[in-house]
């Protein structure tokens, strides 16, 4: 028999991790563009928001641009009248990124090609901005709810089997069936990144990109495309991503703002390291839930929102690369 | 010594085929700097081609024209008999035009075996949705690579650090490793940027012999920029030789030795 305390220290453990995966997630889209293109995407999390605006129109039938039609013709559309299966709606919502993904690089990136970091930064600004505007204008800016059909809710089944684990006052652990869900996917996605990116022809001229453009060049790869590629591989990771907060909280704006939660998650994790995503996601995640537990009741709570800023600052003093970044030497 | 017919007959009596790459009054400025002025030369199938010429004589700038990293703004280039519109490299090199360069250009973070095999890219042909999925077919096309990408590994005698990330490796291996990506592509022509550079005499000999081996059981066309007098007089089946991005002599390793304007370029007489 556990003490109740150290019981609910494990639940909080546990409930940190798959957080902490879904932060891994959202950070993993930015490692991809940043690895191949040194481009920093500050529209990450949009796209997120936009895939599930997109996601949450396809299957609800809604007509795009609706609003901007009725005005201009003075109709009344707003529905096609249909609804369509939530699989074959991320198959569509999955074509529409890679068609953005084309997009970003034919009119904006192919452009800045050589240019500087920041230059580069502040067109992905521009780019949030913009496909929020645009996100609104297709689908409207009401909060929606995406149903997908994934699980709510807390798991009875790990609650009946865990609560033997304590006294009479420890019910099981409370264990969220969308997180768990969330976890699997996110998972499997990051396996199946890191098999496609060692393992095929495609995955090995993306590293190859990543390490030095000249080579890659000579040996027949052809930058656009590979760009195109990761930009569509991002928005793969924006709309899981989007689907498993959408899911839990609603699409709506805040949506866009997860992209905040991945900056602490990438300065511990290093901008370039796939690993680094998922163990700095990991960190953070468990790090301000049991933070929260152990200490925020002494500091009035909430500090779940500033936690990981402070934990990632304490981690740029020792360790600027990050845990799994490459280290900067300089030779003078 | 020409003969319109059999091709051309080099010094040492190695027949060599018709032309392959001609390139016409090529002119290359950058800003107002004429980097390269209106020079035309031609190289044969089967030969070894060496460009040389004092620094800053515009050698790298005509091998990066024939890689298509800079495209010229007067000129032609014509391969196998087909003008070549301007290009991208990487559309240069699907032609089968591999490369090695000046300062070694290698995926640091990368094995050699890796950085072997990004070389046989332009080779395969499975599309993106196949490779992702996996199938047979991919696999396939994976283990034929690796079997080719071997031979070229145990021809060039790097098979001990097959699997060592390339950023470990000493100088004289990395361009080992290099001209072993650039032959895993099977190309038609191969353009070697200095490959000694910075080497050894014992590392330039083996180089030597690797190049003149490539080119001998391979049958690979090779165009190379190389400093040392010696190695290029060596290995060379003819010469372009270069001086403030105009070409001053052009011929046989002994033409361009006895050659008065190749002479004063080497010797540094006061040009008018």
């Amino acid at each position: 028999m556990m003490s109740a305390d150290f019981l609910y220290g494990i639940e909080v453990v546990l409930n940190g991790l798959m957080a902490g995966v879904l932060y891994a997630l959202v950070a993993l889209g930015f490692v991809l563009i940043f690895k191949a293109s040194g481009i920093f995407n500050y529209a990450q999390g949009v796209m997120a928001l936009f895939a599930a605006l997109t996601l949450v129109g396809i299957m609800e039938g809604q007509v795009p641009f609706a609003h901007m039609i009725n005005a201009i013709f003075g109709t009344e559309v707003h529905h096609f009248g249909w609804h369509v299966p939530a699989f074959a709606a991320i198959i569509m919502t999955l074509g529409v990124m890679v068609l953005f993904a084309w997009a970003v690089q034919q009119f904006i990136f192919k452009h800045l090609v050589g240019q500087e970091p920041i230059i580069l930064f502040m067109a992905t600004i521009g780019l949030a901005y913009f496909l929020e505007g645009v996100g609104d204008l297709m689908w409207g800016s009401n909060i929606k709810t995406l149903d997908v059909g994934l699980p709510q809710g807390g798991s009875r089944w790990i609650e009946d089997m865990t609560a033997s684990l304590g006294d009479d006052s420890f019910y099981g652990f409370f264990i969220d069936k969308l997180d768990m869900v969330a976890t699997v996917v996110a998972a499997i996605l990051v396996l199946s990144l890191i098999a496609f990116a060692q393992y095929s022809k495609q995955g090995r001229a993306m590293r190859a990109v990543a390490d030095d453009h000249q080579a890659a060049l000579s040996v027949g790869i052809s930058l656009n495309f590979i760009w195109v590629l990761v930009w569509s591989l991002a928005g793969l990771v924006a709309l899981v991503a989007g689907i498993m907060w959408g899911a839990k909280s609603g699409v709506q704006f805040s949506l866009s703002l997860i992209a905040l939660k991945a900056l602490p998650v990438l300065m511990l994790g290093g901008f370039t390291s796939i690993p680094g995503a998922i163990v700095g996601g990991l960190i953070i995640g468990v790090g301000e839930k049991l933070f929260e537990y152990t200490i925020g009741g002494m500091m009035g709570g909430a500090t779940e929102n500033w936690f990981a800023y402070v934990l990632a600052l304490i981690f740029l003093v020792f360790r600027p690369q990050g845990l799994f970044g490459e280290k900067i030497i300089e030779r003078v | 010594m020409k003969d319109h017919v059999d091709g051309y007959v080099t010094e040492d009596g190695r027949q060599i085929g018709d032309v392959m790459m001609d390139m016409r009054g090529i002119t290359l400025r950058f800003g107002g700097v004429e980097a390269i002025k209106n020079i035309s030369f031609d190289i044969r199938e089967g030969e070894i081609r060496a460009i040389i010429g004092p620094n800053g004589a515009g050698k790298s700038s005509m091998l990066n024209v024939i890689s298509g990293f800079y495209n010229p703004q007067d000129g032609e280039v014509w391969f196998h008999g087909e003008k070549r519109p301007p290009m991208k490299p990487f559309q240069v090199a699907r032609q089968g035009i591999a490369r090695t360069f000046q300062n070694i250009a290698l995926f640091e973070g990368m094995s050699v075996l890796d950085n072997v095999m990004c070389g046989r890219l332009t080779q395969m042909n499975t599309g993106l949705l196949s490779q992702a999925i996996w199938k047979g077919k991919a696999e396939r096309e994976e283990v034929e690579n690796r079997e080719l990408v071997e031979k070229i590994i145990d021809f060039l005698e790097i098979q001990a650090i097959r699997k060592t990330p390339v950023g470990r490796l000493p100088y004289g291996l990395k361009k080992r490793v290099e001209l072993a990506r650039a032959l895993a592509a099977e190309p038609k022509l191969l353009l070697l940027d200095e490959p000694m550079a910075g080497m050894n005499v014992e590392e330039k000999e083996d180089m030597s012999r690797f190049i003149l081996d490539v080119n001998d059981e391979f049958g690979t066309t090779i165009a190379l920029i190389e400093h040392d007098m010696g190695v290029v007089m060596d290995i060379s089946d003819r010469v372009v030789v270069m001086d403030y991005g105009r070409k001053i002599g052009d011929g046989t390793p002994h033409e361009v030795r006895n050659n008065q304007e190749v002479i004063d370029a080497y010797l540094g007489v006061a040009h008018d």
